[in-house]
């Protein structure tokens, strides 16, 4: 079922910057959607224009149902995690999550039982007397949760909510966050620039990049189909190496003059273009497989559950994941590029073919 | 052993000797400074014990007479002035009753008018602001005559209204405010608009209880501001029932003691006394939010 129904939603700002072309999407009910992109792409603008603290520009916005485009953000049955938390410094815990119900005359009793059921799923009941100075910064995360908790909103937003954390409190968080959102089955858009926590916590990304959406799917098909040059080298971590080539229509792609290997697709294209690998599908193979490459190995990292080697291909940089069972291959190397995972996108669009 | 000891034992005290001096002259000057500061309060304290003809004769005295209790007494709570209509304890009423007006006056003004600058997209707003900016440029002594006509037009002469308004207008306090506002996160804006709280509980629930340091601080710089105002009351005020302590002290040393021709001395003395009082209680009893205010916030 659709539940939140963007049409060619746009945002133009006063001074004439174009910050989000039109983009249309739909998100079911209950889906956890998120938004990723590197800073400036419109991610955030499209969010906030979704909560309606900036206006649309053109286009129709719907959330179960209802048309939004002119509705206060009071009023729209959201609920949104800031950044910086964005707790009142001078509300106690309890009247941080109450504030919003007072405001909608909820009554006293049922105000108590929304914030004690929301305080302890997350686990604050015994924080509910503090000041959000008196709490550590993963607490703070929780109460900006319980405060869009209480509301028991049609669709949570996350901004960016957890950039503020340090590392290891950031992955559990993550866990925390996707698991309540699985329980309460909220529909959910959540904006990030880290592709690490859009692919452990979505349900579908949105791949954004200049104000363009780039390519919507769920994680595995963002990362092993990428729809363009820009969500190859943006999802991964290394990212997807992306090897220089020529391709005309006979089905054999050449990286070189004497390099060439058996094409991914067939498609109606000839003239340059980029063969994409992820850099764990790469194989180290015997000098007589019959596909293998001369690959010349310049340095290995070493990333504890597994190594990168680095090193090229012909002319152009080649990375290649193996597990840390296998030895680091000395002498002559050779890889081989397995057919079913290479991608091959256009050179000049940039676009998958 | 011992001859390689010893330079370090000579360096180690020559350098103690040098902290000490630093030590002997920073007190010294910081003892001036005090002194230069009490000492013309002690002196007057003092004074205030001795008789009016002691003053005249032999001028300000550094011991204690025995007239203190009921100098005070004269300055509190005996009739004065031309008419005899007045005694200390009103003006003191009057005084506290300006400053207060004052103080809370320009705090209600400046945060509504920073309110208004910083949060609603307002045309011209920068330029409004900077209007109220220039402001500065023309305190109330500048403007004294049109604005003596205007508040004289309004029928408000010798009343709190007519000593007060004038005078709360304030660009410092919405300059303040501003500047305080501006450095609120947009992000607890945008939550309390989500939480559904529009512009007036926004402005009760959110904004006014993170501003209590800032109030606390502006409070006192305008009690004391309003306190020591002496053109504007003095102009405003021709009924002596409505004289602040500031402009009353004059009125009661002029005035001549019946029988002797001896100004009084003493009982001025004591008024003046009295009249520190206050400005310095507000600052030692909320020094702390003053500084806390100024320096911190509480975000």
């Amino acid at each position: 079922m659709v539940h939140v129904a963007l049409k060619s939603i746009s945002k133009v700002y006063p001074n004439g910057v174009r910050a989000v072309h039109p983009t249309s999407f739909d998100i079911q009910q209950g889906e956890f959607i998120v938004l990723v992109g590197p800073s400036g792409c419109g991610k955030s603008t499209l969010l906030r224009m979704i909560a309606g603290l900036e206006e649309i520009t053109e286009g129709e916005l719907s959330i179960a149902g209802r048309v939004v485009n002119d509705i206060d953000p009071a009023e729209r049955d959201i609920a949104m995690v800031f950044q910086n938390y964005a707790l009142y410094p001078h509300m106690t815990v309890y009247n941080n999550m109450a504030y919003g119900l007072r405001n909608r005359g909820m009554a006293k009793a049922d105000i108590d039982a929304a914030v004690s059921t929301a305080a302890t799923m997350l686990n604050l009941t015994e924080f509910l007397t503090r000041r959000p100075s008196q709490l550590s910064g993963g607490q703070r995360q929780r109460v900006a949760m319980g405060r869009a908790i209480v509301r028991n909103p049609a669709l949570f937003l996350f901004d960016e909510p957890l950039s503020n954390l340090d590392a290891k409190l950031r992955g559990q968080m993550r866990i925390e966050i996707k698991a309540l959102q699985r329980r309460l089955g909220v529909t959910s858009v959540y904006v990030t620039h880290d592709q690490v926590e859009a692919m452990t916590m979505a349900d579908r990304i949105i791949v954004l990049n200049g104000g363009r959406i780039e390519q919507i799917g769920t994680p595995a098909e963002v990362y092993h189909q990428p729809a363009s040059t820009f969500v190859a080298s943006f999802m991964g971590a290394p990212p997807m190496n992306l090897l220089p080539a020529h391709y005309n229509g006979n089905g054999r792609v050449h990286l070189s003059e004497t390099i060439h290997i058996e094409a991914p697709v067939s498609a109606d294209y000839s003239g340059q273009v980029k063969l994409g690998v992820r850099p764990e599908n790469v194989g180290i193979v015997d000098s007589s497989h019959p596909d293998a490459l001369r690959f010349d190995l310049e340095f290995v990292e070493e990333l504890g559950a597994g190594r990168l080697l680095h090193g090229k291909l012909g002319d152009s940089g080649l990375i290649v994941h193996i597990p840390h069972t296998d030895p680091i291959p000395g002498g002559e190397v050779y890889v081989g590029l397995p057919k079913s995972a290479l991608v091959m996108f256009n050179h000049e669009t940039g676009m998958r073919l | 052993m011992t001859v390689a000891a010893a330079p370090v034992l000579v360096s180690r005290s020559r350098a103690r000797r040098k902290i000490s001096w630093q030590t002997i002259s920073d007190h010294a000057i910081l003892i001036a400074g005090s002194l230069l500061m009490i000492l013309p309060v002690f002196a007057a304290f003092m004074t205030i014990g001795a008789s009016d003809v002691e003053i005249s004769r032999h001028g300000m005295q550094f011991t204690d007479g025995s007239h203190l209790a009921e100098n005070f007494d004269k300055a509190l709570f005996t009739q004065g002035g031309f008419t005899g209509a007045i005694t200390g304890s009103t003006m003191l009423l009057n005084s506290f009753i300006l400053g207060i007006g004052f103080a809370i006056g320009k705090i209600i003004f400046g945060m509504m008018a920073a309110y208004a600058i910083v949060y609603f997209r307002l045309r011209f707003a920068t330029f409004a602001f900077w209007v109220i900016f220039t402001t500065l440029l023309l305190p109330l002594e500048v403007r004294i005559l049109p604005t003596y006509e205007v508040v004289h037009g309004m029928g408000l002469i010798n009343t709190y209204t007519g000593l007060i308004l004038p005078l709360v207008a304030s660009a410092t306090a919405t300059f303040f405010f501003r500047q305080f506002f501006l450095s609120i996160p947009e992000e607890l804006v945008e939550a309390a608009r989500i939480d559904g709280a529009g512009p007036v509980k926004f402005f009760f629930d959110i904004l006014v209880p993170l501003s209590r340091t800032m109030i606390a601080a502006i409070f006192i710089i305008m009690f004391v501001y309003g306190w020591n105002q002496y053109l504007w009351p003095t102009l405003i005020t021709t009924d002596e029932a409505m004289f602040t302590l500031v402009r009353g002290i004059k009125q009661i040393y002029q005035s001549i003691d019946g029988g002797s021709d001896i100004p009084e001395f003493g009982r001025a003395l004591a008024l003046a006394f009295i009249a520190i009082l206050p400005p310095v209680l507000v600052v030692v009893i909320f020094q702390s939010w003053f500084v806390k205010g100024l320096v911190e916030s509480d975000k």
